[in-house]
């Protein structure tokens, strides 16, 4: 009964992190937008894990090595921004129009 | 965890050789524009250890953490030259996609593990006919499709691949068109054939989807192309179609054609944009087509390999692309996937155009006075470019022992 709360909760924030993601036009949203996606991951396997593998903790362990590489993008995404924002003095996410076609 | 079998190794050979190969292109390069910085170096090994960590992964945790590594580290590549407005927004685009697709992969990493208790990719293997919650697993399988198509550059998950590759300094191209695309079809391969080979009849259906429509866009998109870097990049994503057209088959030749395929496309762009590293100086980047007008009259040996990348990469014998792509269809064919043969036939005919073109540019049009002009004169970089493009043509007449060891591995004769 609580498996299928828990996963739902967890498609919702899923989901709100996509749209956020695509539909943002300030970069520092979309960065914010990463964290939930993978945050929402984390909620997966830490449930999975509670109810699947009680011993092993696997799905436990895989979500503190997801934390830890959420950090390092959420350490290169400002980098990047601000490298922009130096080069274009703006962080809207759709002014971005060097490159198309 | 971490397995070490024959496909591993071979992958990490040819993708420690194109390290190399891009360490020797881009010195010049990066000399003649003040960026000969070691961080360079630095984040490409970093990468290369993602990619080696990648290829060898025994584990979803490990196959996550080596694409994490090869891609932070390309983020950081692609952004490196920080006073360039179209590196950055590529830096930015890549990123944002990037991450997307890596959340679509964690996802369906999440799913599969719920549906199986296991991350551990043998023992996925065994569990996954006996799954209380093969809807889970099918629903797991597809959001890590996501991941790995993005990753190989297949549509519709392509958008990344042009900007990065026109936006991103040359070498860095190189690097992702090379060892990177070595990796996403280790990923691919220990994803779907050792985790979840039984779902083939899932995944076979989709890839064969995905394949025809990189091919599609990616051969007919180039067409239009004056930039030679987008150009390429177009031409990557349709390769990546022919890929995936040697995975679909689900049995250990098309994975054996496949990974082939692989290891011949990355020599290939190695030359290719080689090619446009010897020919680019200070205030020069050789990036339009039209830089090559007349290139024959100038520098005829920089011409001829240029020439000898662009055959080989239509799929034109007695080349090492035309045995790449009949291996490929040879394996859809084997598949009873006639069709996908056919489809991958008439648009590697259509690829042809934009090939010639280029061939065209170099040998029948009259030089113009901002081209490309004499190559560089470091000599390490013509020697070994010129040695990268003749194995084009020796691996594409005396292909034996390469694919020898690609079916070895799949455990074939």
């Amino acid at each position: 009964m609580m498996l299928e709360h828990v996963l739902v909760l967890s498609a919702y924030l899923f989901s709100i992190g996509i749209y956020g993601l695509i539909t943002s036009r300030n970069m520092v949203r979309a960065l914010m937008c990463l964290e939930l996606i993978l945050n929402s991951v984390n909620i997966n396997f830490v449930t999975f894990s509670d109810i699947f593998d009680n011993r092993q903790l696997r799905g436990d362990i895989f979500s503190i090595f997801v934390i830890a590489i959420a950090a390092a993008e959420a350490a290169i995404g400002p980098a990047i921004i601000s490298s922009i924002y130096r080069n274009r003095k703006s962080t809207r996410i759709n002014q971005s129009n060097l490159l198309n076609k | 965890m971490f397995v070490r079998d024959q496909t591993s190794e071979i992958l990490k050979v040819f993708a420690l050789l194109c390290t190399v190969l891009v360490f020797i292109y881009a010195r010049p390069y990066l000399l003649d524009r003040k960026q000969y910085a070691g961080e360079f170096y630095t984040l490409m090994i970093f990468a290369t250890i993602g990619v080696m960590l990648l290829v060898s992964a025994g584990n979803l945790v490990m196959i996550y953490l080596g694409l994490e590594l090869l891609t932070l580290s390309s983020y950081a590549l692609v952004a490196l030259n920080r006073d360039s407005s179209l590196s950055s927004e590529a830096a930015i685009k890549y990123f944002v996609l990037g991450a997307l697709s890596s959340g679509m992969l964690l996802y369906g990493m999440s799913m599969v593990y719920g549906a199986t208790g296991t991350l551990d990719l043998a023992q996925l293997h065994a569990a996954v006919p006996q799954s209380a919650m093969p809807h889970l697993l099918v629903f797991g399988l597809i959001f890590m499709l996501v991941g790995i198509a993005f990753k190989l550059g297949a549509a519709p998950f392509h958008m990344w691949i042009p900007d990065v590759y026109q936006g991103a300094s040359t070498p860095v191209t190189t690097f992702i068109a090379s060892t990177s695309k070595l990796a996403a079809f280790g990923m691919a391969w220990r994803l779907l054939e050792t985790g979840l080979g039984d779902l083939s009849q899932h995944w076979q259906p989709m890839l064969a989807a995905v394949a025809v429509l990189s091919m599609a866009i990616g051969n007919l998109v180039a067409i239009v192309q004056t930039n030679l870097k987008r150009m390429l990049a177009y031409s990557t994503i349709s390769h990546m179609g022919y890929l995936l057209v040697g995975l679909v088959n689900a049995g250990p030749e098309g994975y054996a054609s496949a990974m082939f395929y692989a290891i011949s496309y990355a020599l290939m762009s190695t030359v290719a944009f080689g090619v446009i590293l010897a020919l680019a100086r200070a205030g020069f980047e050789c990036e339009e087509i039209a830089d090559l007008k007349g290139l024959n009259q100038r520098s005829p040996w920089f011409a001829a390999l240029m020439a000898l990348a662009m055959f080989s990469l239509a799929g034109v014998p007695p080349l090492f692309g035309f045995y790449a792509k009949y291996l490929v269809l040879q394996a859809a064919i084997d598949a009873h996937m006639l069709w996908l043969a056919l489809t991958g036939a008439v648009f590697a005919i259509i690829g042809l155009y934009y090939y010639l073109h280029v061939v065209k540019v170099m040998y029948f049009d009259k030089p113009v006075e901002g081209g490309a002009d004499q190559s560089t004169p470091d000599t390490s970089l013509r020697v070994v470019l010129s040695i990268n493009a003749l194995a084009l043509l020796v691996l594409g007449v005396y292909w034996g022992p390469l694919l020898g060891w690609c079916r070895r591995s799949f455990g074939l004769g």
